[in-house]
This record gives C-alpha cells, structure tokens and sequence, in this order.
C-alpha cells in the first residue's frame, strides 16, 4: 500500500480543548478512504491541517512528501494546486457564475487560451452533469447543484487529491445517489487520491476502500469496510447503528438526578 | 487592583488588535493581484458597488445639507446686515468639516456595513477558505481591491458632497432667499484657499477613507463565522468607524487648521 | 454585458468627481491659473493691519486688480511690510497713490484699496507706496470718541 497522506503523533488545540491529541494515521493513494465519527470530533479540522490552513500544535502532515507544517507560504500553495476540495456548503464565489467559478483556478494557474479554458470548463461540467447550468448564479442552484458544481471546480486542475467535506450532509437521497457515484467515477477513472469527511455510514462504507473511525481525539479503528462492520468495539458499534446510548452518553454530565430533584433552597 | 489589571489587560488587547489590523493592512495593499488585467477588473468592480451605489445618497444628502446650511446662515448672517456672507459660510463649513464628515459617516453607514457583510458572509460561506485552498491568496484577491476601490471613491464622494452642498446652498440663496449673486460668489472666493480649504479637506476625506474601509474590511475579515457573528462584526463597523471619524477630524483639524 | 455597464457607469462616476472638483477650484475658489504668473510687485508699509491676510484683494475704484502676497513684521521701521502683486494690465498707478485697509461690510473681509494720485510716474516692479493709511481699530476708535468727547 503506497502512502499519499502520513499523519504522525499529531496533536492539535482549539483553546483548551484538545481536538486531537496523538492521533497517527495514513491515508493511501489512489483509493478513497473515509474518515468518520461523530459530529464535533474534528473531520473538517483534519482537512484543514491536510491543506494547512490551520497548523498543528505537535506531530507532523506528510502530503506526496511535503511537511505540511513546515513549507514555506510557497511550498504550501504549490501544494494546494495538486489539492481539490470540496467545502460542505460548496463554498462556489457568489459573484461569479457557475462557468466562471470553475474557469477560475485555470485562469490563475495555466497558460491556456480562452478557447482551451473554455472547452476543459465544459468538459468538467459534462462530467458532472451540469453543463446546461453554466450560465447560472450559484444563488440560483439547489444545495446539491451547488456541491456538484463546486466538485467541478475541486478538479478542474486535475487534481492528485480531491478532499471531501461531508458531501452528503443535507442532501436527498437522489443527490446523495448522484454524488456518491461522481465520487466513485472520478476516484477510478484518474487515479486519485480521495478523502471523504463524512457521518452519514451507509453511503460512505459503499463507497470506502479504507476507513478511519475517528472518536474523542483518537483514532479508534482503521480498516476496510467490512473490518468495520465486523468490528466488536463497542465504540464503533454504537456509532454504526446509531444507537442513543452507549460510550458516547445520553445524558450531558450532571449531578445525580434523584439528589438535584431533593435539592431545596 | 483587579481595575488596573482590567484596564492593562484591555489595553494590551487594543495594542494587539491595532497590530494585527495594521499588519493586515500592509499585506493586503502590498500583494496585488499579479495579472494587472484582472486587477483592474476586480478593482472597476468594486468602485461600482462601493463608489456607485454610494453615489445618489451622497447627492441627496449634499443638496439637504447645502440648503438648511443656506437657510439657518441667512436667518442669522441678515440680522446683522451681512446675508453675502452666507456664501462664505457655506463654502468654508462644507469643504472644511461637513463634506468629509459626513461623507465619512454616510459612507461607513452604507459602503463600509456593506463591506463587512459582504466579506463576514464570503468567509462563513467558506468562500475565503475557498481561495485559500486553491493557492489564491484571499487577501489579494477579495480584499485589496476592496480597500484600494474604498480609499480612492471615498475622496471622490466628499468633493461632489461639496459641490453638490454648495450648488444646492447658492441656489436657495440667492434664487429663493435673493442674495445677490455677485456678492454671493464674491464672499466666497474672497474667503476660500485653495490649498487650505479644498486640499485640506481632501485629505481629511482621504484619511477617513482609510479608517473606514480598513476597519470594515478587517470586521469582515475577522468576524465569527456565523451569522450572528456578521450581525456584531457589521454593527461594530459603523460605531467604530464613526467615532475613528469624529477623532481624527478633531486632530486634523487641530493639525490644519489649529496655528492661531 | 453586466461588466461593460458597471464599467461605464464607474467611468461616469469619476468623470462626475472631477468635474466636482474643477468646479470648487474654479467657482468656488476662484482660482484662476492665467492671471497670477504675469504682473509686478509692489510694497506698502502699515502701522496696524488689523487682520488683513494673504491672498487679500488689492483694488482701485472698487475693482479688483491684484492681491496681497505677503505680510511681514518690518523691524528696522516697526511696521508691517505687505507685498502684493498688481496685474500686468493696469499699468499706470502713479507713484503718489495712497494705498489705506478697506473692510468689506460690517464684519467682512479686509481688503486693500488704492486712492489714485496726480504724479506723471508710474509704479513699477519692487517699487513702494508711502501714503498709506492703516485699517481702523474699533477700539482705537472708541478711545479717539471718549478723548475729544473728554476735551469738550
């Protein structure tokens, strides 16, 4: 297995809290690999420190051999070009069309021509099934046009790694259908690397060659799907079924409900 | 104790948010967009959403300020005989003080507060983490042609602020109220400078631009991501940049205008 | 299409500001930018100039025909020393002219006016006016009123 993305010792602090704390892992390349857990555990920071914009507090991220880290404003935006992301609210420039969003990162980093610019905008369009909504605003598309436009944006470059951020969070089961096949489409016909950020289990083990279970900080299992389903750690139990207790409580910490009933004032 | 502590602490802070404003400032204005094609359109656009759409509330405004300015001078300028000076006193109270002011005040209200909404929704829309991941540094691209477009309409506006304020001013006094028009135009070119009175005032306009936008921009910047936090960031705007108006007028003035 | 429009109504947009800013050089601070390269100086000295300042209208007969350059404090003679610059075009102030601080109104600004004299000779460049009369001091005035008022 050839390692793209090597998490080492890392440990990262929002305030006080630790977000992670010594959490070592790697993410292979050319297959999709699925990172879970429950909401607030850190999914979208890890893909932060993956693209730098935040830096850790200890430990090291490897991407393609670059130490995230350590590069220089230079090093990290040359990293950046062979980097797609797909941001969960598909983050497309609201002053700009859709044909414009994606035309965007080719203008600023190739040498092409308008024509060239042009015929890859609506090749990566096609590929997404958006090609008639090229002269729309995104403020004039549903939630899951916007994701999908946004993914057309995330490869226009062709990318190496195409990062994820819960792309089916919010969306109707047919959008969901839609995206979980672009994302296997895109990962098998140009060999990339993918990253999948994502609390919804069934579409991501669908779609997972390997997955990271993330869980208070740490990384609690990792291995293919159906490792995962056969897992006995009731921590992955729990999330997999959704069960509403279990290691994670119901109950927010609190004193004892029979002595807080008695108390009097 | 705990008072001083608070005080010192505050200060501390305020230092800290001046530098990390200022240091903000500086990269923005230093990294341009590299294709000077593009930067230009950026910046085109920007004049016309913050210069623009800026422009009709400033003339209304002007037009309102130049007449009360004519009618409450008159009243008071013909009790002692001298209503031609009233051209005086618009002239003088308009390009020294109420053109870059109130200018200044308008703009926060209308362009500033818009610019800190618009760069506050931009960032929790992830629009700026966007550009980041994509190697397009977001200062450059989304803020500097902001605050370039803000610092050159602001001053634009305060001058047709003035000549608006006093075309509207000439003409209730001396078509409505029947100042001669000779003494009128005569009063106050006699008491008008140049360099002390247009110049002056355009710096004062162009100083404040430079609070304004600097302060809306970086409010927008920096602001929490949700969108409370846009409504705080947005109000934060408009009261700092007025009170930064009111201040620095007083030093300019003092500074300009202050060698009796 | 959207961007050829923002584009004119932004070009329209600066042309307004500078004509704005023409228009207060112009009109409103009557700068006009031919008349003050071409004329000659010439020099009068005051015992009080009572608030007379630069860039004040010299006049003859109530026209305008130059303005004051500069004011200084004069210490060989314990006078103020103003100079001022005449336009090109008038040309014949005889050298006997009295020159006296004028105010404009109640309140208004002070002005200089020249009394034309009765010599053949002319002024010219860096010449002076010794007849000069120094603007009137309300409370010189006032003094002078109580005094003969005093005498009588």
């Amino acid at each position: 297995m050839e390692v793209y993305i090597e998490v080492n010792n890392l440990s990262f602090y929002r305030g006080e809290r630790a977000i992670y704390e010594d959490v070592t892992l790697q993410i292979p390349k050319g297959k999709i690999t699925a990172v879970m857990g429950p909401s607030g555990v850190g999914k979208t920071t890890l893909l932060r420190l993956i693209g730098g914009q935040v830096l850790p507090d200890a430990g090291t991220v490897i991407v393609d051999g670059v130490n995230i880290g350590e590069a220089s404003r230079r090093q990290l935006f040359e990293a950046r070009r062979k980097m797609g992301m797909l941001f969960q609210s598909g983050a497309l420039f609201s002053d700009m069309s859709v044909f414009e969003n994606v035309a965007l990162p080719l203008r600023e980093f190739t040498p092409f021509d308008a024509t060239m610019i042009r015929d890859i905008v609506l090749m990566k369009l096609q590929s997404v099934g958006l090609r008639g909504a090229a002269d729309l605003m995104p403020s004039e598309l549903s939630g899951g046009m916007a994701r999908r436009a946004a993914l057309a944006r995330a490869i226009a470059l062709d990318p190496d790694l195409v990062m994820y951020d819960e792309p089916f969070a919010g969306q109707d089961p047919i959008s969901k259908g839609v995206l979980v096949d672009l994302i296997k489409q895109l990962n098998s016909a140009a060999n990339i690397t993918s990253v999948l950020v994502s609390h919804d289990v069934e579409e991501s083990l669908s779609i997972a060659d390997h997955v990271c279970l993330l869980s208070g900080g740490k990384v609690i299992l990792a291995g293919t799907p159906e490792e995962v389903r056969a897992s006995t750690d009731e921590r992955v139990v729990q999330f997999l079924q959704g069960q509403s207790d279990g290691p994670v409580p119901f109950h927010y910490p609190a004193m004892s409900y029979q002595e807080q009933l008695l108390e009097r004032e | 104790m705990t008072l001083i502590n608070y005080i010192v602490t505050s200060l501390l802070g305020f230092i800290k948010g001046l530098g990390n404003s200022g240091i903000f400032l500086f990269q923005s204005l230093f990294r341009l967009p590299v294709r000077p094609k593009e930067a230009m359109r950026l910046y085109v656009r920007q004049v016309y959403s913050v210069g623009v759409m800026s422009l009709i509330i400033i003339v209304v405004s002007g037009a309102f300020i130049g007449m009360v300015l004519a009618l409450q001078g008159f009243s008071i300028l013909t009790s002692y005989g001298s209503e031609t000076a009233v051209g005086q006193l618009l002239a003088l109270t308009l390009l020294r003080e109420l053109a870059p002011v109130v200018t200044g005040l308008l703009f926060a209200g209308r362009a500033g507060s818009a610019l800190t909404a618009e760069i506050g929704l931009m960032k929790t829309t992830e629009q700026l983490s966007s550009y980041e991941m994509m190697g397009i540094d977001p200062l450059r691209r989304v803020i500097a042609p902001r605050l370039l477009a803000g610092i050159t309409c602001m001053p634009i506006l305060s001058i047709i602020f003035a000549a608006v304020g006093i075309w509207a001013g000439m003409l209730v006094s001396v078509e409505w109220l029947g100042v001669y028009s000779g003494s009128f135009w005569g009063s106050m070119q006699q008491a008008v400078q140049f360099d002390r009175d247009v110049i002056n005032g355009l710096i004062k306009a162009l100083v404040f631009a430079v609070a304004v936008v600097w302060i809306a921009v970086y409010q927008g910047y920096e602001c929490q991501p949700t969108s409370e936090g846009i409504g705080r960031a947005t109000t934060r705007t408009v009261v700092l940049s007025s009170l930064a108006i009111l201040a620095l007028d007083f030093l300019l003035t003092a500074a300009m205008f202050g060698d009796f | 299409m959207k961007d050829k429009r923002s584009s004119l109504l932004v070009g329209a947009f600066m042309l307004f500001g500078i004509a704005a800013f023409v228009y207060l050089a112009m009109q409103v601070s009557g700068l006009a930018f031919d008349d003050k390269s071409d004329g000659y100086t010439i020099t009068a000295r005051f015992d009080d100039i009572g608030g007379l300042t630069d860039r004040a209208k010299v006049t003859i007969a109530g026209v305008t025909v130059g303005q004051v350059d500069s004011i200084e404090y004069d210490q060989e003679y314990y006078m103020a020393k103003v100079d001022m610059t005449i336009y090109a075009d008038v040309d014949n102030i005889p050298t006997d002219s009295s020159i006296a601080i004028l105010t404009s109104g109640l309140i208004g600004e002070k002005y200089l006016g020249i009394s034309i004299g009765a010599e053949e000779e002319v002024l010219q460049e860096g010449d002076e006016i010794f007849d000069t009369q120094s603007a009137l001091v309300l409370e010189n005035l006032i003094g002078q009123f109580l005094f003969s008022q005093g005498e009588e």
